[in-house]
C-alpha cells in the first residue's frame, strides 16, 4: 500500500506540473484544484452519484425515520386518487431508548454475539488447518481442494435450503442416520438449542472454503527458506508454526477475519430461509430482527430503522477497534 | 497447477506411513462432509415424485425426471430464472463498468478526496440490509420502481460496486504505471490509456469482478423478498421459497430446481475461482 501511494503521489506531481504551466498563474486555488484533478474526478464521479444516492440519501433518511414513529399505518401514501398525508412525529430518541431498555435487544445481541464469534472462529481454525493440509506435497491435492471448495460454489440461499431438508425432523437424512444408529430422532428447527447448533453448522459449512482458500494463499507465499533455515537450527513443528506460519499469514489472516465477522454479523439468507428466526424467535440475529419488524405485521419502519443504526454503529466500532489494535502491534493496513 | 511446481513446507517428503494415512482420512472426511449435502440433494432430485417423503438411505431404486419436469412444465420456475438472469446480468455489466473506472482513479490518481472515498467503499460493505432496506423501498415506491426489474438492479449496485471497486483498485495497483506513460506518449488520451490499454491488461481481474457481482445478485434474498412482490417478477432466490412454505412443501419441486440453480453456477465458480481468492486478498497481502 505505502509503496503504491509514493508512487501515485510522485507522477502526479508531474501532471500538477504540467497542469500549472496550462493554467498560468492568474487562477484560484479552486480553479488549479480543478485543472488538475477534474480527470480523477470525472472518473470517480459515477460511484460517487451511486453511493450518495442509492447510500448515502437512504442512510440519512433512516436515521431520520428512526428518531419518528413511522409505521406502516401513519406514513403517507396514495390510494387511487386519494393522497393521505404523513401523520408520523418526530419522537427523538424514544426508539433508541426503548429498543437499549428492552431485553429483548440484549436478547438477540448475546446471541449475535455468540453466533458471530462460534462462526468466525470454527471457520478460520477449520480453514487454517485444511490450508495447511493442503499445503503439503500429497497425491490427489488439486482433487481435494476441488471438493473442498464446492459449498462455497454453491449460491447461498440453495444452500440454506438444501440444509433445511437435510434438518427435516421426519424425513431429513440426518435423523435418518440417528434412527439408524439407534438412537432418536431429534426435531432439530423445533429447539432453540439444536436449531442454534443447526444455523451455525450450516453457516460454517457455507463459509470454510473462502477461509481456506485465502489462508492457503497466504501459505504459499511465504518463502519456504524461512523453514529451511528453522529446520536447520532445530525447530519443532510447532515452534516452526507458531514463529514463522502465524507471523507471517498476519495481514491476510487480519482482512479475512474482519470480512467474515462482517460478513457473518450480516448474514441474512441463512437464518432467513433455515429457521425463519424460529422457533419462536430464538435463532433471530439482529438483522433479520431489524427486517422482521420492517417487513411483517404492521410494518414499523421507524423501528427497525434505529434496529440498523444501532448494528452499524456496533460494527463501525468493531471495525475501528480492530484496526486500532491491529495497528498496535505494528501493521500498516 | 502452478501449485505443484513450487516448494512445499518441508516435512513433507519425510512423512511416515501412518502420517500419510491420517492426512488422507483427514482429507476425506472433510471431503465428505463438504460433498454430501450436495450428492444428497442431487439424489433427492432424481427420486420418482413422493420420493422425498422417506430418507432412506438405500441408493434411489428408480430413478426419475419428473421433479424436473413439473418444475420446468408446471411451474413459473422458467420466468423466474429469466428474472434473475437480467437482474445478475444487467448488475454485473453496469458494476463492472462502473468498478473498474473508480478503481483505475483511486489507483492512478492522488487527489483530493482520495483516502475519504477508499474509507467510504470499506465502510458501505459493512452496511447491514436493515438500515438501508425501508428508506430504499420508499425511495423504489416513489420512483414507482417497486416490481421492476431496474429497481432492484439498483438495489443491488449498493451492495456490488463498493467492494468491487475495491477489488479493481488493487489490481491496477500491480499493473506498472509505465503502461499507462507509454500510451499517453503514444498519443492516446488519458480515457483512451484507460480503456485500450490498462483495461485489457486487466482481464482476469474484470472477470472475477464479473463473477462476483453476478454471484451477488444471483443469490441476494433480503431485497428481492421485499421488492419483488408480484408472482410473475420474482426472481429465483424469492421463488424458491414458495415450494417449501410454512403449510405445504414439495421438497422435490426444490431440490429439482436448486440442483438447476446450483449446477451452472458451481461450474463457473469452480473455473474461476482461483483468481477470485486472489483478487480478494491481494490488498491484503501487498501492504
Amino acid at each position: 500500500m505505502a509503496v503504491s501511494t509514493g508512487r501515485a503521489r510522485s507522477t502526479t506531481r508531474d501532471s500538477a506540473d504540467r497542469g500549472r504551466r496550462r493554467a498560468g498563474r492568474d487562477q484560484g486555488p479552486l480553479r488549479r484544484a480543478l485543472s488538475r484533478h477534474w480527470y480523477a474526478w470525472a472518473m470517480v464521479a459515477p460511484v460517487m452519484i451511486v453511493v450518495t444516492v442509492l447510500i448515502g440519501w437512504p442512510l440519512l433518511r433512516g436515521v431520520y425515520l428512526s428518531l419518528t414513529d413511522a409505521t406502516e399505518a401513519n406514513v403517507g401514501r396514495t390510494i387511487g386518487v386519494n393522497v393521505i398525508p404523513a401523520s408520523y412525529e418526530f419522537v427523538g430518541l424514544d426508539n433508541y431508548v426503548g429498543i437499549l431498555s428492552s431485553g429483548l435487544f440484549w436478547e438477540k445481541l448475546t446471541w449475535t454475539a455468540i453466533w458471530t464469534v462460534s462462526c468466525v472462529v470454527l471457520h478460520y481454525g477449520i480453514g487454517l488447518g485444511l490450508a495447511m493440509l493442503l499445503h503439503r506435497r500429497l497425491r490427489f491435492r488439486s482433487l481435494y481442494r476441488v471438493l473442498l471448495i464446492l459449498p462455497w460454489a454453491i449460491p447461498g440461499f440453495v444452500a440454506a435450503f438444501i440444509w433445511r431438508y437435510l434438518f427435516n425432523s421426519d424425513f431429513g437424512v440426518i435423523n435418518a442416520m440417528l434412527r439408524a444408529a439407534g438412537l432418536g430422532a431429534v426435531g432439530w428447527l423445533d429447539d432453540p438449542v439444536t436449531a442454534k447448533l443447526a444455523v451455525i453448522a450450516v453457516n460454517v459449512w457455507v463459509g470454510v472454503p473462502f477461509m481456506m482458500v485465502a489462508l492457503l494463499g497466504g501459505l504459499q507465499s511465504i518463502p519456504s527458506e524461512l523453514y529451511e533455515a528453522a529446520a536447520v537450527d532445530g525447530a519443532t513443528p510447532f515452534q516452526r508454526f507458531r514463529h514463522i506460519t502465524l507471523p507471517m499469514l498476519r495481514s491476510v489472516s487480519a482482512t479475512v477475519v474482519l470480512l467474515g465477522t462482517i460478513w457473518t454479523f450480516n448474514m441474512f439468507p441463512v437464518i432467513f430461509l433455515i429457521t425463519r428466526g424460529g422457533p419462536g424467535s430464538e435463532t433471530e440475529i439482529l438483522v433479520t430482527y431489524a427486517f422482521r419488524e420492517a417487513f411483517t405485521g404492521v410494518r414499523n419502519y421507524s423501528g427497525s430503522a434505529a434496529w440498523g443504526v444501532i448494528i452499524l454503529a456496533l460494527l463501525v466500532v468493531l471495525a475501528t477497534v480492530y484496526r486500532r489494535a491491529l495497528r498496535r502491534q505494528g501493521e500498516v493496513w | 497447477m502452478t501449485a505443484n511446481t513450487r516448494p512445499v513446507a518441508p516435512g513433507a517428503a519425510r512423512r511416515s506411513p501412518a502420517a500419510s494415512v491420517l492426512l488422507h482420512v483427514t482429507l476425506v472426511a472433510a471431503c465428505a462432509v463438504s460433498l454430501f449435502p450436495v450428492v444428497w440433494l442431487v439424489l433427492t432430485s432424481l427420486k420418482p415424485r413422493d420420493g422425498w417423503l422417506s430418507a432412506e438411505l438405500e441408493i434411489f431404486n428408480q430413478p426419475s425426471l419428473t421433479n424436473y419436469a413439473r418444475v420446468l412444465g408446471e411451474t413459473e420456475f422458467l420466468t423466474w430464472l429469466v428474472n434473475s438472469v437480467l437482474a445478475a446480468g444487467l448488475t454485473t455489466v453496469l458494476g463492472v463498468f462502473l468498478a473498474s473506472t473508480t478503481g483505475y482513479a483511486l489507483s492512478r490518481h492522488a487527489f483530493p478526496g482520495r483516502r475519504g472515498i477508499m474509507w467510504m467503499l470499506l465502510i458501505t460493505q459493512m452496511f447491514p440490509v436493515a438500515i438501508l432496506i425501508v428508506p430504499l423501498y420508499n425511495l423504489m415506491a416513489a420512483l414507482g420502481l417497486l416490481n421492476q426489474i431496474p429497481g432492484l438492479i439498483i438495489a443491488y449496485m449498493t451492495i456490488a460496486v463498493p467492494f468491487c471497486a475495491w477489488m479493481m483498485k488493487s489490481y491496477f495497483d500491480s499493473i506498472p504505471r509505465e503502461i499507462d506513460q507509454a500510451g499517453l506518449i503514444d498519443g492516446l488520451t488519458p480515457f483512451g490509456a484507460f480503456w485500450r490499454v490498462v483495461l485489457p491488461l486487466a482481464r482476469p481481474s474484470l472477470a472475477v469482478t464479473a463473477f462476483y457481482c453476478f454471484m451477488t445478485a444471483w443469490g441476494e434474498v433480503a431485497y428481492a423478498t421485499v421488492f419483488m412482490s408480484q408472482e410473475e417478477k420474482r426472481t429465483l432466490a424469492v421463488g424458491l421459497q414458495q415450494f417449501v412454505g410454512q403449510h405445504w412443501s414439495d421438497w422435490g419441486l426444490l431440490t429439482a430446481s436448486a440442483v438447476l440453480i446450483a449446477v451452472p453456477a458451481a461450474a463457473v465458480f469452480l473455473v474461476v475461482q482461483r483468481h477470485l481468492v486472489a483478487g480478494l486478498t491481494s490488498g491484503a497481502t501487498k501492504s
